[in-house]
Protein backbone atom coordinates (compact mmCIF):
# COMPACT_ATOMS: atom_id res chain seq x y z
CA UNK A 1 0.00 0.00 0.00
CA UNK A 2 2.81 2.47 -0.63
CA UNK A 3 1.46 5.96 -1.01
CA UNK A 4 2.79 7.84 -3.99
CA UNK A 5 6.00 9.71 -3.34
CA UNK A 6 5.50 13.44 -3.48
CA UNK A 7 7.34 16.08 -5.46
CA UNK A 8 8.81 18.76 -3.24
CA UNK A 9 9.43 22.28 -4.50
CA UNK A 10 11.29 25.08 -2.76
CA UNK A 11 10.33 28.32 -4.47
CA UNK A 12 12.32 31.35 -3.31
CA UNK A 13 12.01 29.94 0.21
CA UNK A 14 13.54 32.38 2.67
CA UNK A 15 14.04 32.39 6.42
CA UNK A 16 15.25 35.39 8.29
CA UNK A 17 15.48 35.04 12.05
CA UNK A 18 14.32 38.18 13.78
CA UNK A 19 17.14 40.19 15.27
CA UNK A 20 19.81 38.46 13.24
CA UNK A 21 21.78 39.86 10.34
CA UNK A 22 21.23 38.18 7.03
CA UNK A 23 19.09 35.25 6.11
CA UNK A 24 19.43 31.68 7.37
CA UNK A 25 17.95 30.42 4.12
CA UNK A 26 18.13 32.85 1.23
CA UNK A 27 15.73 32.55 -1.72
CA UNK A 28 16.20 28.82 -2.02
CA UNK A 29 14.67 27.38 -5.16
CA UNK A 30 14.98 23.74 -6.05
CA UNK A 31 12.79 20.82 -7.01
CA UNK A 32 13.11 17.35 -5.57
CA UNK A 33 11.46 14.94 -8.02
CA UNK A 34 9.16 12.35 -6.50
CA UNK A 35 11.00 9.29 -5.23
CA UNK A 36 14.47 10.89 -5.20
CA UNK A 37 16.89 11.58 -2.38
CA UNK A 38 18.00 15.20 -2.20
CA UNK A 39 20.93 15.79 0.11
CA UNK A 40 21.39 19.23 1.63
CA UNK A 41 25.04 19.67 2.45
CA UNK A 42 27.29 22.57 3.33
CA UNK A 43 29.31 24.18 6.10
CA UNK A 44 27.64 25.02 9.39
CA UNK A 45 25.73 28.25 9.02
CA UNK A 46 24.59 27.13 5.60
CA UNK A 47 21.02 26.76 6.75
CA UNK A 48 20.66 23.04 5.92
CA UNK A 49 18.68 22.12 9.00
CA UNK A 50 16.67 25.32 8.83
CA UNK A 51 15.72 24.53 5.22
CA UNK A 52 14.64 21.06 6.31
CA UNK A 53 12.53 22.30 9.19
CA UNK A 54 10.81 24.82 6.96
CA UNK A 55 9.21 21.89 5.17
CA UNK A 56 7.31 20.50 8.17
CA UNK A 57 6.81 23.99 9.53
CA UNK A 58 8.85 23.44 12.68
CA UNK A 59 10.30 26.76 11.52
CA UNK A 60 7.94 29.19 9.80
CA UNK A 61 8.86 30.61 6.39
CA UNK A 62 9.65 34.31 6.21
CA UNK A 63 8.86 34.54 2.51
CA UNK A 64 8.63 32.38 -0.58
CA UNK A 65 6.86 29.06 -0.96
CA UNK A 66 7.30 25.39 -0.37
CA UNK A 67 4.96 23.04 -2.19
CA UNK A 68 4.35 19.34 -1.74
CA UNK A 69 2.74 17.86 -4.82
CA UNK A 70 1.77 21.32 -5.93
CA UNK A 71 0.08 22.28 -2.67
CA UNK A 72 1.58 24.95 -0.48
CA UNK A 73 2.58 23.76 2.98
CA UNK A 74 0.79 26.74 4.51
CA UNK A 75 -2.49 25.41 3.14
CA UNK A 76 -2.28 22.22 5.18
CA UNK A 77 -3.39 21.92 8.76
CA UNK A 78 -0.01 21.91 10.51
CA UNK A 79 -0.71 18.77 12.54
CA UNK A 80 -1.97 16.93 9.48
CA UNK A 81 1.06 18.09 7.48
CA UNK A 82 3.51 16.80 10.09
CA UNK A 83 1.75 13.47 10.44
CA UNK A 84 2.05 12.97 6.71
CA UNK A 85 5.82 13.62 6.67
CA UNK A 86 8.36 11.21 8.13
CA UNK A 87 10.85 12.94 10.43
CA UNK A 88 14.18 11.52 11.58
CA UNK A 89 16.81 13.39 13.57
CA UNK A 90 20.38 12.69 14.61
CA UNK A 91 19.58 12.20 18.30
CA UNK A 92 16.74 9.90 17.23
CA UNK A 93 14.49 11.12 20.03
CA UNK A 94 12.79 7.81 20.70
CA UNK A 95 10.29 8.00 23.54
CA UNK A 96 12.16 6.23 26.35
CA UNK A 97 9.03 5.31 28.27
CA UNK A 98 7.40 3.24 25.58
CA UNK A 99 8.51 0.10 23.81
CA UNK A 100 9.85 -0.16 20.29
CA UNK A 101 6.38 -1.16 19.16
CA UNK A 102 4.79 1.81 20.92
CA UNK A 103 7.33 4.18 19.40
CA UNK A 104 6.76 2.94 15.88
CA UNK A 105 3.00 3.05 16.35
CA UNK A 106 2.95 6.68 17.50
CA UNK A 107 1.65 8.33 14.35
CA UNK A 108 -0.67 5.45 13.37
CA UNK A 109 -2.27 5.72 16.83
CA UNK A 110 -2.72 9.45 16.36
CA UNK A 111 -4.32 8.70 13.02
CA UNK A 112 -6.72 6.30 14.71
CA UNK A 113 -5.56 3.02 13.17
CA UNK A 114 -6.91 -0.04 14.96
CA UNK A 115 -4.66 -2.15 17.13
CA UNK A 116 -4.40 -5.06 14.72
CA UNK A 117 -3.35 -2.90 11.83
CA UNK A 118 -0.71 -1.13 13.94
CA UNK A 119 0.66 -4.45 15.13
CA UNK A 120 0.91 -5.77 11.61
CA UNK A 121 2.54 -2.58 10.37
CA UNK A 122 5.06 -2.61 13.24
CA UNK A 123 6.09 -6.15 12.35
CA UNK A 124 6.56 -5.24 8.69
CA UNK A 125 8.64 -2.20 9.53
CA UNK A 126 10.86 -3.97 12.04
CA UNK A 127 11.63 -6.53 9.40
CA UNK A 128 12.18 -3.83 6.81
CA UNK A 129 14.80 -2.05 8.95
CA UNK A 130 16.52 -5.29 9.92
CA UNK A 131 15.26 -5.81 13.46
CA UNK A 132 13.60 -8.87 14.93
CA UNK A 133 9.81 -8.35 14.89
CA UNK A 134 9.27 -10.79 17.75
CA UNK A 135 12.21 -10.11 20.03
CA UNK A 136 12.73 -6.38 19.58
CA UNK A 137 9.09 -5.32 19.58
CA UNK A 138 8.73 -5.26 23.36
CA UNK A 139 12.12 -3.77 24.20
CA UNK A 140 12.61 -0.28 25.53
CA UNK A 141 14.88 2.17 23.69
CA UNK A 142 17.42 1.99 26.51
CA UNK A 143 17.91 -1.69 25.72
CA UNK A 144 19.01 -0.98 22.14
CA UNK A 145 22.38 -0.03 20.63
CA UNK A 146 22.80 3.31 18.88
CA UNK A 147 22.44 1.72 15.46
CA UNK A 148 19.32 -0.17 16.50
CA UNK A 149 17.78 2.99 17.88
CA UNK A 150 18.32 4.81 14.63
CA UNK A 151 16.68 1.90 12.78
CA UNK A 152 13.67 2.21 15.08
CA UNK A 153 13.68 5.95 14.45
CA UNK A 154 13.57 5.26 10.73
CA UNK A 155 10.80 2.68 11.14
CA UNK A 156 8.83 5.15 13.25
CA UNK A 157 9.14 7.83 10.58
CA UNK A 158 7.94 5.36 7.94
CA UNK A 159 5.06 4.03 10.04
CA UNK A 160 2.17 5.92 8.47
CA UNK A 161 3.69 5.51 5.02
CA UNK A 162 4.52 9.15 4.38
CA UNK A 163 5.09 10.40 0.85
CA UNK A 164 7.97 12.55 2.04
CA UNK A 165 10.77 11.93 4.53
CA UNK A 166 12.89 14.56 6.27
CA UNK A 167 16.13 13.22 7.69
CA UNK A 168 18.36 15.54 9.70
CA UNK A 169 21.86 13.99 9.94
CA UNK A 170 20.27 10.63 10.71
CA UNK A 171 23.56 8.74 10.87
CA UNK A 172 25.66 11.56 12.28
CA UNK A 173 25.98 10.19 15.81
CA UNK A 174 26.83 6.63 14.80
CA UNK A 175 30.32 5.17 14.55
CA UNK A 176 31.77 5.00 11.02
CA UNK A 177 31.41 1.24 10.49
CA UNK A 178 27.79 1.05 11.58
CA UNK A 179 27.09 4.32 9.74
CA UNK A 180 28.33 2.88 6.49
CA UNK A 181 26.17 -0.21 6.99
CA UNK A 182 23.11 1.90 7.82
CA UNK A 183 23.71 3.99 4.69
CA UNK A 184 23.82 0.83 2.58
CA UNK A 185 20.67 -0.51 4.20
CA UNK A 186 18.93 2.80 3.79
CA UNK A 187 19.76 2.86 0.08
CA UNK A 188 18.55 -0.72 -0.34
CA UNK A 189 15.37 0.21 1.53
CA UNK A 190 14.88 3.25 -0.68
CA UNK A 191 15.04 0.96 -3.73
CA UNK A 192 11.96 -0.71 -2.31
CA UNK A 193 9.95 2.16 -0.90
CA UNK A 194 10.92 5.00 -3.26
CA UNK A 195 10.12 7.88 -0.96
CA UNK A 196 10.97 11.47 -1.66
CA UNK A 197 13.70 12.19 0.87
CA UNK A 198 15.37 15.36 2.03
CA UNK A 199 18.56 14.35 3.80
CA UNK A 200 20.77 16.78 5.68
CA UNK A 201 24.43 16.03 6.33
CA UNK A 202 27.68 17.93 6.77
CA UNK A 203 29.65 15.00 5.38
CA UNK A 204 30.41 15.32 1.65
CA UNK A 205 31.16 11.62 1.30
CA UNK A 206 27.82 10.71 2.77
CA UNK A 207 26.13 13.20 0.43
CA UNK A 208 27.83 11.65 -2.59
CA UNK A 209 26.97 8.14 -1.49
CA UNK A 210 23.35 8.74 -0.54
CA UNK A 211 22.13 11.53 -2.80
CA UNK A 212 20.43 11.27 -6.16
CA UNK A 213 20.96 15.00 -6.16
CA UNK A 214 23.02 17.22 -3.92
CA UNK A 215 22.24 20.78 -2.96
CA UNK A 216 25.32 22.57 -1.68
CA UNK A 217 24.44 25.49 0.55
CA UNK A 218 26.94 28.16 1.49
CA UNK A 219 27.00 30.59 4.41
CA UNK A 220 23.87 32.68 4.54
CA UNK A 221 21.75 29.85 3.20
CA UNK A 222 22.45 30.49 -0.48
CA UNK A 223 22.36 27.61 -2.91
CA UNK A 224 25.78 27.18 -4.50
CA UNK A 225 24.99 24.22 -6.74
CA UNK A 226 22.21 21.69 -7.16
CA UNK A 227 23.17 18.73 -9.26
CA UNK A 228 23.84 15.02 -9.39
CA UNK A 229 26.88 13.84 -7.39
CA UNK A 230 28.81 13.15 -10.60
CA UNK A 231 28.14 16.60 -12.04
CA UNK A 232 29.16 18.25 -8.80
CA UNK A 233 32.41 16.29 -8.63
CA UNK A 234 33.31 16.71 -12.26
CA UNK A 235 31.93 20.18 -12.89
CA UNK A 236 31.84 22.23 -9.70
CA UNK A 237 30.39 25.62 -10.60
CA UNK A 238 32.86 27.63 -8.58
CA UNK A 239 35.79 27.66 -6.23
CA UNK A 240 33.58 27.28 -3.16
CA UNK A 241 31.98 24.08 -4.39
CA UNK A 242 35.31 22.69 -5.60
CA UNK A 243 36.87 23.42 -2.21
CA UNK A 244 33.91 22.00 -0.35
CA UNK A 245 33.87 18.67 -2.17
CA UNK A 246 37.61 18.45 -1.63
CA UNK A 247 40.89 18.14 -3.50
CA UNK A 248 40.23 14.46 -3.94
CA UNK A 249 37.03 15.04 -5.89
CA UNK A 250 38.50 13.22 -8.88
CA UNK A 251 38.99 10.17 -6.68
CA UNK A 252 35.48 10.55 -5.26
CA UNK A 253 34.15 10.64 -8.81
CA UNK A 254 35.99 7.37 -9.47
CA UNK A 255 34.12 5.82 -6.58
CA UNK A 256 30.84 6.53 -8.37
CA UNK A 257 31.73 4.37 -11.40
CA UNK A 258 32.13 0.63 -11.56
CA UNK A 259 34.36 -1.55 -13.67
CA UNK A 260 31.27 -2.84 -15.44
CA UNK A 261 30.64 0.62 -16.91
CA UNK A 262 34.03 0.70 -18.70
CA UNK A 263 34.68 -0.34 -22.23
CA UNK A 264 36.90 -3.33 -21.63
CA UNK A 265 39.52 -4.79 -23.93
CA UNK A 266 38.79 -8.42 -24.65
CA UNK A 267 40.78 -10.67 -22.35
CA UNK A 268 44.09 -11.74 -23.92
CA UNK A 269 45.15 -15.34 -23.65
CA UNK A 270 47.75 -14.38 -21.05
CA UNK A 271 45.28 -12.85 -18.55
CA UNK A 272 45.97 -15.60 -16.04
CA UNK A 273 48.37 -13.68 -13.85
CA UNK A 274 46.19 -10.55 -13.60
CA UNK A 275 44.31 -9.70 -10.40
CA UNK A 276 40.62 -10.48 -10.81
CA UNK A 277 37.90 -8.10 -9.66
CA UNK A 278 34.10 -8.35 -9.98
CA UNK A 279 32.37 -5.94 -12.37
CA UNK A 280 30.53 -4.10 -9.58
CA UNK A 281 33.81 -2.96 -7.97
CA UNK A 282 34.11 0.82 -8.11
CA UNK A 283 36.99 2.41 -9.99
CA UNK A 284 38.60 3.91 -6.90
CA UNK A 285 38.88 0.54 -5.19
CA UNK A 286 40.15 -1.00 -8.43
CA UNK A 287 42.81 1.70 -8.79
CA UNK A 288 43.81 1.30 -5.16
CA UNK A 289 44.40 -2.39 -5.79
CA UNK A 290 46.55 -1.74 -8.87
CA UNK A 291 48.65 0.81 -6.99
CA UNK A 292 49.06 -1.42 -3.96
CA UNK A 293 50.09 -4.44 -6.01
CA UNK A 294 52.22 -2.48 -8.52
CA UNK A 295 50.18 -3.79 -11.43
CA UNK A 296 49.22 -2.14 -14.70
CA UNK A 297 46.01 -4.00 -15.48
CA UNK A 298 43.33 -6.21 -13.98
CA UNK A 299 40.82 -8.75 -15.15
CA UNK A 300 37.13 -7.88 -14.72
CA UNK A 301 34.97 -10.90 -13.99
CA UNK A 302 31.23 -11.46 -13.90
CA UNK A 303 29.27 -12.72 -10.93
CA UNK A 304 29.89 -16.30 -12.09
CA UNK A 305 33.63 -15.65 -12.26
CA UNK A 306 33.80 -15.64 -16.05
CA UNK A 307 36.27 -13.11 -17.48
CA UNK A 308 34.59 -10.03 -19.04
CA UNK A 309 37.67 -8.14 -20.13
CA UNK A 310 40.82 -6.36 -19.08
CA UNK A 311 41.08 -2.83 -17.66
CA UNK A 312 44.38 -0.94 -17.49
CA UNK A 313 45.31 1.97 -15.27
CA UNK A 314 44.69 4.34 -18.14
CA UNK A 315 41.23 2.86 -18.66
CA UNK A 316 40.35 3.54 -15.05
CA UNK A 317 41.56 7.14 -15.19
CA UNK A 318 40.16 8.04 -18.59
CA UNK B 1 -1.46 6.15 81.30
CA UNK B 2 -2.42 5.58 84.92
CA UNK B 3 -5.04 3.09 85.86
CA UNK B 4 -4.21 0.51 83.25
CA UNK B 5 -0.95 -1.00 84.43
CA UNK B 6 -0.85 -4.42 85.95
CA UNK B 7 0.15 -4.85 89.55
CA UNK B 8 3.46 -6.59 89.37
CA UNK B 9 5.08 -8.67 92.02
CA UNK B 10 8.26 -7.80 93.83
CA UNK B 11 8.97 -4.80 95.96
CA UNK B 12 6.40 -2.05 95.72
CA UNK B 13 8.02 1.29 95.19
CA UNK B 14 6.08 4.13 96.74
CA UNK B 15 4.42 6.62 94.33
CA UNK B 16 5.27 4.46 91.41
CA UNK B 17 2.07 2.48 91.86
CA UNK B 18 1.25 0.41 88.84
CA UNK B 19 3.31 -1.06 86.06
CA UNK B 20 5.42 -4.09 85.44
CA UNK B 21 8.66 -4.82 87.18
CA UNK B 22 10.49 -3.56 84.16
CA UNK B 23 8.72 -0.23 84.35
CA UNK B 24 9.33 0.05 88.05
CA UNK B 25 12.98 -0.75 87.63
CA UNK B 26 13.31 1.85 84.90
CA UNK B 27 14.15 -0.70 82.21
CA UNK B 28 15.12 0.90 78.92
CA UNK B 29 12.52 -1.00 76.93
CA UNK B 30 9.58 -2.85 78.49
CA UNK B 31 7.90 -5.21 76.06
CA UNK B 32 5.12 -5.85 78.59
CA UNK B 33 4.17 -2.21 78.44
CA UNK B 34 4.07 -2.25 74.66
CA UNK B 35 1.87 -5.35 74.65
CA UNK B 36 -0.36 -3.84 77.28
CA UNK B 37 -0.78 -0.46 75.65
CA UNK B 38 -0.79 -1.40 71.98
CA UNK B 39 -4.57 -1.25 71.82
CA UNK B 40 -5.20 1.90 73.86
CA UNK B 41 -2.17 3.99 72.93
CA UNK B 42 0.12 2.89 70.15
CA UNK B 43 -2.30 1.54 67.58
CA UNK B 44 -4.66 4.53 67.68
CA UNK B 45 -1.67 6.85 67.47
CA UNK B 46 -0.37 4.93 64.46
CA UNK B 47 -3.72 5.12 62.67
CA UNK B 48 -4.01 8.85 63.41
CA UNK B 49 -0.49 9.32 62.16
CA UNK B 50 -1.32 7.60 58.90
CA UNK B 51 -4.42 9.77 58.54
CA UNK B 52 -2.45 12.96 59.13
CA UNK B 53 0.12 11.88 56.55
CA UNK B 54 -2.33 10.73 53.90
CA UNK B 55 -4.30 13.96 54.07
CA UNK B 56 -1.16 16.09 53.98
CA UNK B 57 0.32 14.19 51.02
CA UNK B 58 -2.92 14.03 49.04
CA UNK B 59 -3.73 17.69 49.40
CA UNK B 60 -0.08 18.65 49.02
CA UNK B 61 0.19 16.61 45.83
CA UNK B 62 -2.95 18.19 44.39
CA UNK B 63 -1.85 21.72 45.24
CA UNK B 64 1.71 21.12 44.01
CA UNK B 65 0.34 19.67 40.75
CA UNK B 66 -1.73 22.76 40.10
CA UNK B 67 1.18 25.06 40.93
CA UNK B 68 3.54 22.98 38.79
CA UNK B 69 1.16 23.11 35.82
CA UNK B 70 1.08 26.87 36.10
CA UNK B 71 4.82 27.17 36.71
CA UNK B 72 5.57 24.86 33.78
CA UNK B 73 3.18 26.50 31.36
CA UNK B 74 4.17 30.05 32.25
CA UNK B 75 7.86 30.01 32.97
CA UNK B 76 7.93 33.45 34.52
CA UNK B 77 5.78 32.37 37.48
CA UNK B 78 8.08 29.44 38.30
CA UNK B 79 10.74 31.47 40.18
CA UNK B 80 8.24 33.18 42.51
CA UNK B 81 6.33 29.93 43.12
CA UNK B 82 9.59 28.09 43.76
CA UNK B 83 10.77 30.80 46.13
CA UNK B 84 7.44 30.72 47.95
CA UNK B 85 7.66 26.95 48.47
CA UNK B 86 11.26 27.37 49.67
CA UNK B 87 10.11 29.98 52.12
CA UNK B 88 7.34 27.77 53.54
CA UNK B 89 9.77 24.89 53.88
CA UNK B 90 12.27 27.07 55.71
CA UNK B 91 9.86 28.07 58.53
CA UNK B 92 10.57 26.03 61.66
CA UNK B 93 7.53 23.83 62.26
CA UNK B 94 6.98 24.86 65.86
CA UNK B 95 7.05 28.50 64.86
CA UNK B 96 4.60 27.83 62.05
CA UNK B 97 2.17 26.21 64.48
CA UNK B 98 2.52 29.23 66.73
CA UNK B 99 1.73 31.51 63.83
CA UNK B 100 -1.32 29.51 62.78
CA UNK B 101 -2.95 28.80 66.13
CA UNK B 102 -4.45 32.31 66.51
CA UNK B 103 -6.26 31.79 63.22
CA UNK B 104 -7.11 28.12 63.10
CA UNK B 105 -6.84 27.12 66.76
CA UNK B 106 -5.57 23.88 68.22
CA UNK B 107 -7.05 21.85 65.41
CA UNK B 108 -6.18 19.30 62.76
CA UNK B 109 -6.44 22.14 60.25
CA UNK B 110 -3.49 23.90 61.85
CA UNK B 111 -1.42 20.76 61.68
CA UNK B 112 -2.41 19.98 58.11
CA UNK B 113 -1.68 23.48 56.87
CA UNK B 114 1.82 23.13 58.24
CA UNK B 115 2.37 19.62 56.92
CA UNK B 116 1.01 20.50 53.47
CA UNK B 117 3.26 23.55 53.33
CA UNK B 118 6.27 21.35 53.89
CA UNK B 119 5.32 18.88 51.14
CA UNK B 120 4.92 21.65 48.56
CA UNK B 121 8.61 22.44 48.35
CA UNK B 122 9.70 18.90 47.52
CA UNK B 123 6.71 18.03 45.34
CA UNK B 124 6.65 21.27 43.37
CA UNK B 125 10.39 21.32 42.78
CA UNK B 126 10.39 17.71 41.63
CA UNK B 127 7.42 18.15 39.34
CA UNK B 128 9.00 21.12 37.62
CA UNK B 129 12.37 19.36 37.39
CA UNK B 130 10.70 16.26 35.95
CA UNK B 131 8.76 18.15 33.32
CA UNK B 132 11.74 20.32 32.39
CA UNK B 133 14.00 17.29 32.25
CA UNK B 134 12.37 15.86 29.15
CA UNK B 135 15.11 15.86 26.48
CA UNK B 136 14.79 18.60 23.87
CA UNK B 137 15.16 16.12 21.00
CA UNK B 138 12.27 14.04 22.30
CA UNK B 139 10.06 17.12 22.31
CA UNK B 140 11.27 18.17 18.89
CA UNK B 141 10.44 14.79 17.40
CA UNK B 142 7.05 14.79 19.11
CA UNK B 143 6.31 18.13 17.52
CA UNK B 144 7.72 17.07 14.17
CA UNK B 145 5.57 13.94 14.16
CA UNK B 146 2.44 15.99 14.63
CA UNK B 147 1.60 15.63 18.31
CA UNK B 148 -0.39 18.61 19.52
CA UNK B 149 0.73 20.54 22.61
CA UNK B 150 -1.78 18.69 24.79
CA UNK B 151 -0.85 15.29 23.33
CA UNK B 152 2.81 16.08 23.91
CA UNK B 153 2.08 16.89 27.53
CA UNK B 154 0.07 13.77 28.31
CA UNK B 155 1.91 11.28 26.14
CA UNK B 156 5.47 12.47 26.50
CA UNK B 157 6.18 15.06 29.17
CA UNK B 158 4.01 13.66 31.95
CA UNK B 159 5.13 10.01 31.67
CA UNK B 160 8.76 11.06 31.34
CA UNK B 161 8.45 13.26 34.43
CA UNK B 162 6.86 10.42 36.42
CA UNK B 163 10.06 8.91 37.90
CA UNK B 164 11.22 12.29 39.23
CA UNK B 165 7.73 13.17 40.49
CA UNK B 166 7.39 9.80 42.26
CA UNK B 167 10.89 10.24 43.66
CA UNK B 168 9.70 13.53 45.14
CA UNK B 169 6.60 11.83 46.47
CA UNK B 170 8.77 9.31 48.32
CA UNK B 171 10.86 12.00 49.97
CA UNK B 172 7.82 14.12 50.81
CA UNK B 173 5.98 11.17 52.34
CA UNK B 174 8.88 9.99 54.48
CA UNK B 175 9.63 13.50 55.70
CA UNK B 176 5.95 14.20 56.40
CA UNK B 177 5.73 11.04 58.51
CA UNK B 178 8.71 12.28 60.47
CA UNK B 179 7.55 15.89 60.79
CA UNK B 180 3.97 14.87 61.72
CA UNK B 181 5.21 13.76 65.15
CA UNK B 182 5.50 17.45 66.00
CA UNK B 183 1.73 17.74 65.54
CA UNK B 184 1.40 16.54 69.13
CA UNK B 185 2.32 20.04 70.29
CA UNK B 186 -0.99 21.19 68.82
CA UNK B 187 -3.35 18.24 69.01
CA UNK B 188 -3.14 14.93 70.89
CA UNK B 189 -2.95 12.91 67.72
CA UNK B 190 -0.41 10.80 65.92
CA UNK B 191 2.74 9.09 67.08
CA UNK B 192 4.03 12.38 68.46
CA UNK B 193 1.53 12.08 71.29
CA UNK B 194 3.08 9.01 72.99
CA UNK B 195 6.53 10.45 72.33
CA UNK B 196 5.56 13.67 74.06
CA UNK B 197 3.95 11.81 76.95
CA UNK B 198 7.02 9.65 77.26
CA UNK B 199 9.21 12.72 77.34
CA UNK B 200 7.09 14.34 80.04
CA UNK B 201 7.14 11.20 82.15
CA UNK B 202 10.72 10.33 81.32
CA UNK B 203 9.47 6.96 80.20
CA UNK B 204 11.88 5.59 77.59
CA UNK B 205 9.76 2.67 76.47
CA UNK B 206 6.94 4.85 75.23
CA UNK B 207 9.30 7.21 73.37
CA UNK B 208 11.17 4.34 71.82
CA UNK B 209 8.08 2.34 70.82
CA UNK B 210 6.39 5.30 69.16
CA UNK B 211 9.60 6.35 67.45
CA UNK B 212 10.17 2.85 66.12
CA UNK B 213 6.63 2.84 64.77
CA UNK B 214 7.23 6.17 63.04
CA UNK B 215 10.44 4.84 61.51
CA UNK B 216 8.74 1.64 60.44
CA UNK B 217 5.88 3.61 58.93
CA UNK B 218 8.29 5.84 56.99
CA UNK B 219 10.23 2.89 55.63
CA UNK B 220 7.06 1.01 54.71
CA UNK B 221 5.61 4.02 52.88
CA UNK B 222 8.90 4.54 51.07
CA UNK B 223 8.98 0.90 50.02
CA UNK B 224 5.38 0.95 48.83
CA UNK B 225 5.87 4.02 46.67
CA UNK B 226 9.12 2.56 45.33
CA UNK B 227 7.26 -0.61 44.33
CA UNK B 228 4.56 1.46 42.67
CA UNK B 229 7.23 3.42 40.84
CA UNK B 230 8.76 0.23 39.47
CA UNK B 231 5.40 -0.96 38.30
CA UNK B 232 4.36 2.19 36.47
CA UNK B 233 7.76 3.22 35.09
CA UNK B 234 9.52 -0.05 34.29
CA UNK B 235 11.64 1.73 31.70
CA UNK B 236 13.19 4.16 34.18
CA UNK B 237 15.50 1.54 35.65
CA UNK B 238 17.06 0.95 32.25
CA UNK B 239 18.35 4.44 31.60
Amino acid sequence: MPSEAAELVFDEATKVYPGRDGAAVDHLSLTVPAGEICVLVGPSGGGKTTALKLVNRLIPLTSGYIRIDGRQIGDYDVTELRRSIGYVIQQVGLFPHITVEGNIGTVPRLLGWDRKRIRKRTGELLELVGLDPEKDRRRFPAELSGGQRQRVGLARALAANPALMLMDEPFGAIDPIVRSRLQDEFLRLQQEIRKTVVFVTHDVDEAIKVGDRIAILREGGRLAQYDTPMQILEHPVDEFVADFVGRDRALKALALRTLGELELASPPGSADGLPRLPAETNLRDALALLVAEHREALLVVGTDGSPLGVATREDLLR
Amino acid sequence: MTGFGIVGGGPVIPNFGQGSTCEKNGGWFCTEWVREHWGDTLQPALVQHIELTVIAISVGFAVASLLALVGFRWRFVDPPLGAFSDFLYAIPSLALFQLLVPFTGLTVTTVEIALISYTLFILYRNMIAGLRGVPAETLEVARGMGLTRVQTFFRVELPLAAPVVLGGLRIATVSTISIATVAAFVIPKGLGEPILTGLQESFGTEILAASLLAIFLGLAADGLIALFQRRVTPWSRLT
